[in-house]
């Protein structure tokens, strides 16, 4: 297994979700279910980061921001959408000022359903994510 | 001079591994303390190397050029202490080490590492003065700043400097970078400067600072055990003893403890130095 799976640093965004997939990101961290087993860290910092989560249906004041933090993200980095609203808008799609979904506005590797997702499906979907970002190093070897 | 240069080889190779572990085991007994199962012992090995595979963004040429130059101080410092060299330029070869880090913290002009950097220029005035007098103690009581000679002296350090070994934990806990004194960078995500001075490094440039700082750890910890051995054999088990203690209770603080603000930090640091450094040296003077 290469060293990027076995230490995937993270960083959550909140792109006007309804906090619900955020309490479980952060849950993930917590004893109960502690990802700092696998090394991961909840890092706060998008030049550190290597998995960027993001929740919520993003609205038109969040689309600049996204797109900022993820061009300021070091190769090689994946995204995952977290939640339903992140993944296609969710119950808010029909709103005026939701884009509808994270892939509307930056690429996404990896969609986790949910409403609100729940911690299992969130680390699994992370995992699902390694895979995407073990490819993505090797590519940008070979781009070398 | 075949053997020297075996030597130095064999620091700067076998120094970041020891600090590695060190820096594995704080993280599992962290993860313990806080009720959770921790990462792996190899965890920060798997770190840096992820991030030696990965981009390295600089906002400008210079940003990751100190940081390099901050790394070979650092080596040079460790080499001095565990190869029996002069402390004394051991410590001005870490204070340069700092500077050089600062200044990177400085060049990449982004505000977090500009506080950060601001934050680690006082954590430096608030730690030196302790680290010169602990030199300057050492010297005393063994007519030599070589560590070799102060490791091969017939009685402990700490029997003639316990007020200063004291003053030195306390200021230890700046230089591991812990709480309440992790004011520039924290290892912990509860930072409120993102990341503090190391914000705007990624990739290989991160990589170097998270291998300068297990060095940092074993040059600490090589200043504890100064104080313990002597030319006796078990006073060197003794002294390793000494270290694993005092870095067990480095982490304990750590998890106990939230971030002071900056001005406590430098008043209690060097309210400490004054009274515990000078009183040992002053006793010292008048007794010998």
């Amino acid at each position: 297994m290469k060293a990027i799976t076995k230490s995937p640093w993270i960083m959550h965004y909140d792109a006007s979700s309804c906090n619900g997939c955020d309490i479980e990101v952060l849950a993930c961290l917590t004893p109960l279910y502690d990802v700092e087993r696998f090394g991961v860290i909840n890092t706060g910092n998008p030049k550190h980061a290597d998995i960027l989560l993001i929740t919520g249906g993003v609205n038109e004041q969040n689309v600049e921001i996204v797109k900022q933090l993820y061009e300021q993200m070091a190769e090689p980095k994946v995204v995952a959408a977290i939640g339903a609203c992140a993944c296609t808008g969710g119950i808010f799609a029909e709103c005026y000022n939701i884009r509808g979904g994270i892939d509307t506005v930056i690429p996404v590797d990896a969609y986790i359903p949910g409403c609100a997702v729940r911690p299992e499906a969130l680390i699994d979907g992370v995992v699902a994510a390694l895979g995407i970002l073990e490819v993505k190093q090797k590519n940008m070897k070979k781009r070398k | 001079m075949e053997m020297m240069i075996l030597k130095i080889i064999a620091i700067i190779i076998l120094a970041p591994i020891l600090g590695g572990l060190i820096a594995g085991v704080d993280r599992i007994i962290s993860a313990r303390m806080q009720g959770r199962k921790g990462p792996r012992l190899l965890q920060p090995f798997y770190d840096v190397l992820k991030l030696l595979g990965k981009e390295s963004l600089r906002v400008n040429k210079v940003h990751g050029l100190y940081i390099y130059l901050s790394f070979i101080f650092m080596i040079l410092t460790t080499v001095l202490i565990l190869s029996g060299g002069d402390i004394l330029l051991a410590v001005f070869s870490l204070t340069l080490s700092s500077v050089m880090f600062i200044l990177g913290g400085y060049a990449s002009n982004s505000p977090y590492s500009t506080i950060g950097a601001e934050r680690e220029l006082l954590a430096v005035m608030a730690y030196e003065p302790m680290v010169i007098l602990a030199a300057i103690g050492l010297y005393y009581i063994n007519n030599s700043f070589l560590s070799k000679d102060i490791i091969n002296s017939s009685v402990p350090a700490i029997a003639y400097l316990p007020a200063i070994f004291l003053g030195f934990v306390y200021i230890l806990t700046f230089k591991l970078r812990k709480s309440p004194f992790d004011l520039s960078t924290s290892e912990h995500g509860h930072q409120e400067l993102v990341k503090g001075i190391t914000t705007e490094y990624s990739g290989k440039d991160l990589a170097v600072i998270q291998v300068m700082h297990w060095y940092e750890t074993v040059i600490a910890m090589a200043f504890v055990y100064m104080f313990i051995a002597t030319a006796a054999p078990i006073s060197h088990l003794y002294a390793v003893i000494v270290c694993i203690i005092i870095y067990l209770i480095e982490i304990l603080i750590d998890n106990s403890f939230s971030r002071v603000k900056w001005k406590l930090a430098l008043k209690s640091a060097w309210i400490v130095t004054i009274v515990l450094g000078t009183l040992n040296l002053v006793v010292l003077q008048l007794t010998m």
